[in-house]
């Protein structure tokens, strides 16, 4: 027989490491969603109420950071401390974010690096858009954490399809500081096509129509046999219901002769603007009501007007249907279904375009919020624990390198499969020329100008020949999760120079270490901040309910038990003007001894009243305003768009 | 079939892709008439043995090897099913370099002639329905060329399978123009 002979320190390791659970993420512009393949079937992860979506919403408060939900509640109050729509602003440059300058409801700093990543001034803070991905990455964890009772440090994240390099590792990076090990970074359709096809055996060429909060992706697939291959991807990063949103407000900041706009009143826009649109799903006319320059408006609005002013967004996505179809070389009627996912594509214009477009009815049997996740954790399990099904995956953008007068030699065509890796020869364009400067560029258009520049790296010790003589072989590759590496070999002397595109976008590895050990130091203190500031945002809740329930039924009460509810009310709001979260927590207790049997006579004469034969529903409505009712946190809302 | 082992025998571990031209990659003899249904299962097929995300939770060196493999096996794909990319390789395999590579100048008399023409004919076009008409023939010759590529692979006439590659890339080109006038012309009809 043979032996078996390895090098010392390659061989085969005796355990496979054991490896935890691993999760998948959908870290979106508007909600993150996570789930996990624990046994067989795949699962949302959940709140207590029941809800899968975690706004990706971050608020810096003096006393520690707040994501999801809570930091939702606190918008209203405090505007120029909380910030959304993050990922947008993911590996993007100064240069980049000007176009969007006016849009975003946060300053951004035009300060610093030229050519680095955009800081963001929250609340006389300078933070990136890493650390604050990574601070909704943390919630995400811990939600994962505490409905699995396990610790979990690996995890498939979503990237949309059509994300640039930088973008995808600025996402990798968010990830790490938030302790997450990213197994694979999977696009967003591709995702979405695998819990579809999965859930449904679906065979054939599919269309993944992706319209989210801030990015459109549109892909193509085929799927056979548990390989599901992308023949195609197309897309805006920079187009989404968002855009829908601002294009109503807008339109209702100009009827409202208001001159001058705050952040507050921006901000309370914004929020109405995005409550009208999701209105207008149902509806056929909404009214917009917001604050402006502390006056009330309240915009009518049709659904009719609002489709005209979002008409010209939507052409835009099928603009880009078009060209993914040339570029698969297909058409329509080679397409099988074509489904929708993310939760813009509830407008019913959306809807009724894509149906124009494809000429099939979009296929909607699928919770488009929750689907990208499924099939994140899919991939998940995929990798740690194996699996039939297969994703074979393309590049969204070309990538290539610019040559003279600033044009782009392309090294890499878009929708080529990855991994893939890429040879071109260049030479020296003057006699004795030493180094040459390598400028890594990735976009469709001709000239440097008007593609994403994403590095640059010098080759330098050139022996000196004449013009045209050197050989410099520039290697491109890119590895299944998308990212690149580029490498410069000069042929006849093995000169070698090489980058990973990530210093001028990412973090650099210094900056992601002095993040990791600041966040270690920090964890114990970020943890009692945070249930403090969970225990007031209760404490809050528990108020607001028991001042709706006196409103409502104060005349039950004698005026001795009344006063004992007032005291402990005061004792309570006294509690949270302090720091410390027993005494918080002692106070709600306390309200809630002090209001037992006024909620008991409530309810006794709820069901008195069902007696006298009211329907049940009466009953259930006059008691929705008990003290603790499940379901009226303030902030809470349906799914967004 | 003749490809190379993907992995070791005895230790059943992956190995390095190896010096292989395309067609042998994917089990083929080099020839321009390949069965695209065959290319499409043999690739699948390959790729559910060797994609990297099957070695994810293998050492190091072994996804090392599977993305060497994945890489070479995609190259080779990407080569095999296009019938452009297919002829210029298979030219290149036979010590010919068609005039594929980007730039370089067409020496073609008849076929500079012929492109001349066309794009002339391109810009003068100012409706939906001409371009349509335009990329139509573009489209039916390109079609034309592919069983001329094969009769002069067949009959091993490199000089005439050379001329053709040209004029099939120089199609490809036009067709490709053809699209962008069309999106120009419909993007003007949009604003008027």
């Amino acid at each position: 027989m043979l032996l078996q002979i390895h090098e010392p320190g390659e061989t085969p390791e005796p355990h496979a490491k054991e490896r935890g659970v691993a999760i998948g993420i959908d870290l979106g512009t508007t909600n993150s969603v996570v789930a996990v393949v624990d046994g067989e079937q795949p699962e949302v992860l959940r709140d207590e109420r029941g809800d899968g979506l975690i706004p990706s919403v971050v608020a810096l408060m003096p006393d520690g950071v707040v994501v999801g939900r809570e930091a939702q509640a606190l918008r209203a109050r405090h505007p120029d401390r909380v910030v959304s729509s993050i990922k947008r602003l993911m590996g993007r440059g100064v240069h980049d974010v000007k176009a969007l300058a006016g849009v975003l409801p946060y300053k951004i700093s035009a300060s610093g690096d030229s050519v680095g990543m955009v800081r963001l001034e929250v609340a006389g803070r300078s933070v990136t858009p890493i650390e604050l991905s990574a601070e909704i990455l943390r919630a995400v964890k811990a939600r994962a954490e505490q409905s699995l009772g396990q610790e979990i440090d690996q995890a498939v994240v979503t990237v949309p399809a059509y994300f640039d390099d930088a973008a995808r590792s600025a996402t990798k990076d968010a990830a790490k500081l938030a302790g997450l090990e990213v197994l694979r970074l999977v696009n967003e359709p591709t995702a979405a096509a695998l819990a579809y096809g999965l859930d449904t055996g679906a065979e054939g060429v599919y269309a993944i129509y992706d319209l989210g909060g801030g990015t459109f992706d549109i892909s193509l697939l085929r799927l056979q046999k548990g390989v599901f291959q992308v023949l195609a991807t197309g897309g805006d990063s920079a187009l989404g219901g968002d855009d829908f949103d601002h294009a109503l407000a807008e339109w209702a900041f100009t009827q409202s002769n208001v001159t001058g706009l705050d952040q507050a009143g921006a901000t309370s826009l914004l929020l109405a603007a995005r409550a009208a649109k999701e209105a207008l799903t149902g509806a056929d006319q909404a009214t917009l009501r917001a604050e402006l320059g502390g006056r009330e408006i309240a915009q009518p609005i049709t659904r009719k007007a609002f489709e005209a002013m979002i008409e010209p967004l939507i052409q835009r996505t099928m603009r880009a249907c078009r060209q993914v179809l040339d570029d698969a070389q297909i058409t329509q009627k080679d397409i099988e279904g074509v489904v929708l996912v993310g939760g813009s594509t509830r407008v019913p214009l959306v809807r009724r375009q894509v149906e124009k477009f494809f000429g099939r009815a979009p296929l909607a049997d699928i919770n488009p919020d929750e689907v990208v996740a499924v099939g994140a954790a899919l991939q998940a399990k995929a990798l740690t624990r194996g699996s039939d099904t297969l994703l074979l995956d393309v590049i969204p953008l070309s990538l290539g390198i610019e040559t003279m007068g600033g044009i782009v030699e392309k090294v890499i065509d878009r929708n080529t499969p990855i991994p893939v890796a890429k040879a071109q020869d260049f030479t020296t364009y003057q006699d004795g020329q030493t180094g040459m400067l390598v400028h890594v560029v990735q976009g469709e258009r001709e000239t440097v100008d008007a593609c994403r520049s994403l590095g640059r790296f010098e080759l330098l010790g050139i022996p000196p020949m004449v013009a045209g003589a050197a050989r410099i072989q520039v290697t491109f590759a890119v590895d299944a999760d998308g990212l690149l590496t580029v490498s410069a070999t000069e042929k006849t002397t093995g000169i070698r120079a090489e980058i990973a595109v990530k210093p001028s976008y990412g973090l650099t590895e210094s900056e992601m270490a002095d993040m990791l050990r600041a966040s270690l130091v920090h964890a114990r203190e970020d943890m009692e901040q945070r249930l403090l500031i969970e225990a007031r945002v209760e404490a809050e809740r528990v108020l607001l309910a028991v001042n709706a329930a006196l409103a409502a039924d104060g005349a039950l009460l004698s005026p001795e038990e009344r006063g004992g509810i007032d005291s402990a009310i005061a004792k309570l709001r006294h509690a949270i003007k302090g720091e410390d979260r027993d005494l918080i927590n002692a106070a709600v207790e306390g309200l809630d001894h002090a209001t037992h049997a006024f909620a008991q006579r409530r309810m006794d004469r709820a069901v008195a009243l069902a007696l006298k034969g009211h329907s049940l529903d009466e009953v259930e409505a006059s008691m929705a305003t008990d003290p603790a009712p499940e379901g009226s946190r303030p902030g809470a809302s349906g799914p967004t768009h | 079939m003749t490809a190379q082992a993907l992995f070791c025998h005895t230790c059943g571990a992956i190995q390095p892709p190896g010096q292989l031209d395309h067609f042998r990659r994917l089990g083929l003899e080099p020839d321009f008439d390949v069965d695209g249904d065959i290319v499409e299962k043999r690739y699948l097929g390959f790729q559910r043995a060797i994609h990297p995300d099957r070695f994810a939770t293998k050492p190091a060196k072994e996804r090392a090897l599977a993305e060497r493999q994945a890489v070479a096996l995609n190259e080779a794909y990407e080569v095999l099913k296009d019938p452009l990319r297919r002829a210029a390789y298979l030219l290149s395999l036979k010590g010919l370099d068609a005039a594929v590579s980007k730039d370089e100048t067409v020496r073609d008399p008849e076929l500079l002639m012929e492109a001349m023409e066309a794009r002339e004919a391109l810009m003068e076009a100012t409706s939906i329905d001409q371009v349509e008409k335009l990329q139509a023939k573009a489209g039916a010759d390109a079609i034309a060329i592919l069983s001329d590529l094969s009769k002069a692979f067949a009959s091993d006439d490199l000089t005439a399978a050379n001329r053709l590659t040209t004029r099939l890339k120089y199609l490809r080109k036009y067709l490709e123009e053809t699209r962008t006038r069309r999106i120009t012309i419909e993007q003007a009809q949009g604003t008027a």
